[in-house]
């Protein structure tokens, strides 16, 4: 039902609004109606998925929570709206949600032909398989017959399809549309294999009944870079938001907390952290926001590893280890670009 | 305008303009001009814009290779078809679950509906017990009901339960053998649709020699005997050709036979029986509609009490129940879309899911597949109401 009133906005818009009149730009509609609205999951343990309070938690959420603090100074001037994976494209066309922040990977066809950009990397990951340890089985290459649970409209489908075509297997795929379906039916014995993204799968195993009789098997079958997105046709929001994620990986190379932020943006010295906390130059300016956007992300949302240990970190039930997200300097690839 | 056209054509001549017949053809057409110049600009501009995003147009993805896989295939499909392939294949899959359900609904509806009148007080109150649950729960939810239920109960396929060594019922669906054509097949196929046709033929002769004459046939019994006498005997004569494919459990899953999946299952009969409450409900109120006085001058030529439902009431009761029914049948076709609930293949769950999210052609892909259900619902419209013509009532 969603997506079928979003299809028509989309239409809609499409259809009446005049060609390339230039209406208000996103950071103008934003500020204008006071809060960023923000395209979550319906729910994955980490990434996006309402607490016991019934706020909104995760890695996703707090990226949000990072462009509103940038923006308003006020990371709680967010609003969310959940969707299912094969939703939520149509609801960033439609202009429906300003940021599609919702584990969703990066990919030619998404980012050239849907009339979107992907801002960055949050997550960076591949794509993996769980299964009941009593199935006995240790390796992917074992799954020739199986019955796999999936969720429709990822990317998640077709490296399926791709991988046991590639290693000449057999499989049945069962998708269903929401996470909850996929979690119900696995759960249910309906299907032997449950997959999606490695970080997915430290999310759903939660939701398990037993989430200690499962295994995730060790094969990762592609890469999953996981982003924000925006849509076409504003280059200063797509500014915004590209470089929130930049600021927060910068504060975490040069040592930058949300609890040494006040401290750091009276005594440091060092031009780059003055740079970025707005002491040294005007570098909101060029984005059309505050100088001090840099110390707003920090200060209320913290850097991207303090952003990622309370989220899906070692400590958190998913446990993720840094691994590919650890920065460029300690063995990781997350390199925030220089703030000058 | 017909009706106009009359005291027109009476009238001392006047301007052109003042004909209402011109006028009004004229004013549709200019409607008409409006209409379509509205749609195409904004077809047009919709285009344009798009363009500008750089989103992705036209119909052109439909020869693309789709790239994933689906687990409910009437017609030979992969992973390296196309989309349009896979357009077909949910079509498919929509119909098989429309066509089933609207027969099972059907008859489960009709006895359910006659039960609801019926003199004995047990079945009378199963039946409106059963109408009463079932119109009042919503459809989503004894969908999934039938489908977790349903599979948290079945075992997994290693202990699957096995009817005569054939057939296999576990949280995998239901396994039966694949029928294999030898050689002779044909024939066999053949006598098949023979035996249907004399079956036809035959009912139609002791129908209207029935009439002439008042000579009564046992015309279920002989049928039933010439469509398995006809086809057995073809078998015998062709040496068995068709021969089943038993079902194996191999690794993690039967391999061979055809497997019905439980999505199909869990689906089809969710839809069947929430659809056969409504129709039962129709039956009811058409049986009603029909004067007791039939029912007693039925009685009083000798009818018994089954002849005088079927051959009395109910044919003048299909009157008042086929236009309901036809929305019935509607609603299921629609209601079958609820499938993306339980992952079960269908139109909207493969195209309007899956390809649309690869391709992001939200707006044609939603256009096709509302005028696909358009389309059902129109064919659907006309049958039923070719067959009300039939049987309404002749005025003389
Ligand atoms: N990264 C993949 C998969 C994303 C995805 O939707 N994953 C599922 C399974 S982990 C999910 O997040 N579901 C949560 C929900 O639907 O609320 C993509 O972008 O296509």
């Amino acid at each position: 039902m969603k997506r079928l009133l979003s299809t028509f906005a989309l239409a809609g818009a499409m259809g009446l609004s005049a060609f390339s009149a230039q209406a208000a730009t996103k950071l103008e509609q934003v500020k204008s109606k006071g809060f960023v609205q923000c395209g979550v999951s319906q729910g994955l343990p980490g990434f996006s998925n309402p607490n016991d309070k019934g706020e909104w938690s995760g890695l996703d959420v707090e990226f949000c929570r990072a462009v509103a603090a940038a923006i308003f100074g006020d990371p709680t001037k967010v609003k969310f709206t959940p969707l299912s994976a094969k939703d939520r494209f149509t609801a960033l066309q439609s202009g429906d949600i300003d940021i599609l922040s919702r584990n969703t990977t990066w990919t030619i066809t998404r980012d050239t032909s849907l009339g979107l950009n992907f801002t960055g990397v949050t997550y960076y990951d591949g794509q993996g398989f769980m299964i009941r340890k009593d199935k006995k089985v240790n390796s992917a290459l074992e799954l020739s017959g199986a019955s796999v649970c999936t969720q429709t409209g990822t990317t998640t489908e077709q490296n399926l399809a791709d991988y046991f075509r590639a290693n000449n297997m057999t499989y049945e795929v069962i998708a269903f549309a929401t996470n909850d379906e996929v979690v119900k039916a696995y759960d249910a014995g309906r299907c032997d294999v449950l997959t999606t993204d490695r970080s997915g799968l430290a999310g759903e195993r939660l939701k398990l009944t037993n989430p200690d009789d499962h295994i995730v098997l060790p094969e990762i079958i592609s890469k999953e870079p996981l982003g924000p997105v925006v849509a076409h046709g504003d280059d200063q929001w797509f500014d915004i938001v590209k470089w929130v994620l930049y600021a927060q990986l910068i504060a975490e190379e040069l040592g930058v907390d949300s609890k040494n932020v006040d401290e750091q943006q009276k005594t440091a010295i060092n031009p780059e952290i003055k740079r970025l906390l707005g002491t040294e130059g005007k570098y909101g300016e060029g984005m059309g926001i505050g100088n001090d956007w840099g110390y707003l992300i920090i200060k209320h949302v913290g850097n991207y590893g303090e952003m990622y240990d309370r989220t899906v970190g070692p400590d958190t039930p998913l446990k993720l280890s840094r691994g590919l997200n650890a920065l460029w300097n300690k063995g990781g690839i997350q390199y925030g670009m220089p703030v000058r | 305008m017909t009706d106009l056209a009359g005291p027109v054509g009476g009238r001392a001549k006047s301007s052109f303009i003042n004909d209402p017949k011109v006028r009004s053809i004229g004013l549709q057409l200019i409607a008409l001009v409006v209409v379509v110049f509205l749609g195409w600009s904004f077809t047009e501009n919709a285009r344009d814009n798009l363009a500008a995003q750089k989103i992705a147009t036209g119909f052109g993805f439909l020869d693309n290779t789709a790239g994933f896989g689906i687990n409910q295939t009437l017609i030979p499909y992969s992973e390296t078809s196309t989309y349009g392939r896979a357009f077909v294949v949910g079509l498919l899959n929509t119909l098989l679950v429309a066509v089933v359900g609207i027969i099972l609904a059907t008859i489960i509806g009709f006895l359910v509906g006659i039960g609801r009148l019926s003199k004995n007080f047990v079945v009378r109150t199963i039946s409106t017990v059963y109408v009463e649950v079932l119109r009042n729960l919503p459809p989503l939810f004894q969908i999934l009901f039938w489908y977790l239920a349903v599979l948290s109960a079945m075992p997994g396929p290693r202990n699957s339960i096995s009817l005569f060594g054939e057939v296999f019922i576990s949280n995998r669906g239901i396994i039966i053998p694949r029928p294999l054509f030898g050689d002779g097949a044909g024939i066999v196929v053949w006598a098949i649709g023979l035996a249907i046709f004399l079956a036809i033929l035959f009912r139609h002769w002791a129908a209207s020699r029935q009439e002439e004459t008042g000579r009564y046939l046992p015309v279920l019994r002989i049928n039933l005997g010439l469509l398995i006498g006809l086809p057995l005997l073809a078998m015998i004569v062709t040496g068995f050709p068709i021969t089943f494919e038993v079902p194996e459990l191999k690794g993690f899953n039967f391999v061979g036979g055809i497997q019905v999946i439980p999505e199909f299952v869990a689906l089809t009969v969710a839809l069947a029986t929430y659809t056969a409450a409504f129709i039962a409900e129709n039956v009811r109120s058409g049986i009603q509609s029909v004067s007791h006085g039939q029912t007693e001058a039925a009685h009083s030529l000798g009818l018994r009490h089954a002849q005088t439902l079927r051959l009395v009431i109910i044919p003048q009761a299909m009157r008042v129940i086929i236009p309901p029914l036809t929305s019935q049948y509607l609603n299921l076709t629609k209601n079958s879309s609820l499938a993306v609930g339980i992952g079960y293949p269908d139109l909207v769950a493969v195209f309007a899911g899956t390809a649309l999210n690869q391709t992001g052609q939200a707006i044609e892909i939603i256009a096709i597949t509302m005028g696909v259900y358009l389309l059902l619902s129109i064919i659907t419209a006309t049958v039923m109401n070719a067959y009300n013509k039939r049987v309404a009532l002749v005025e003389r």
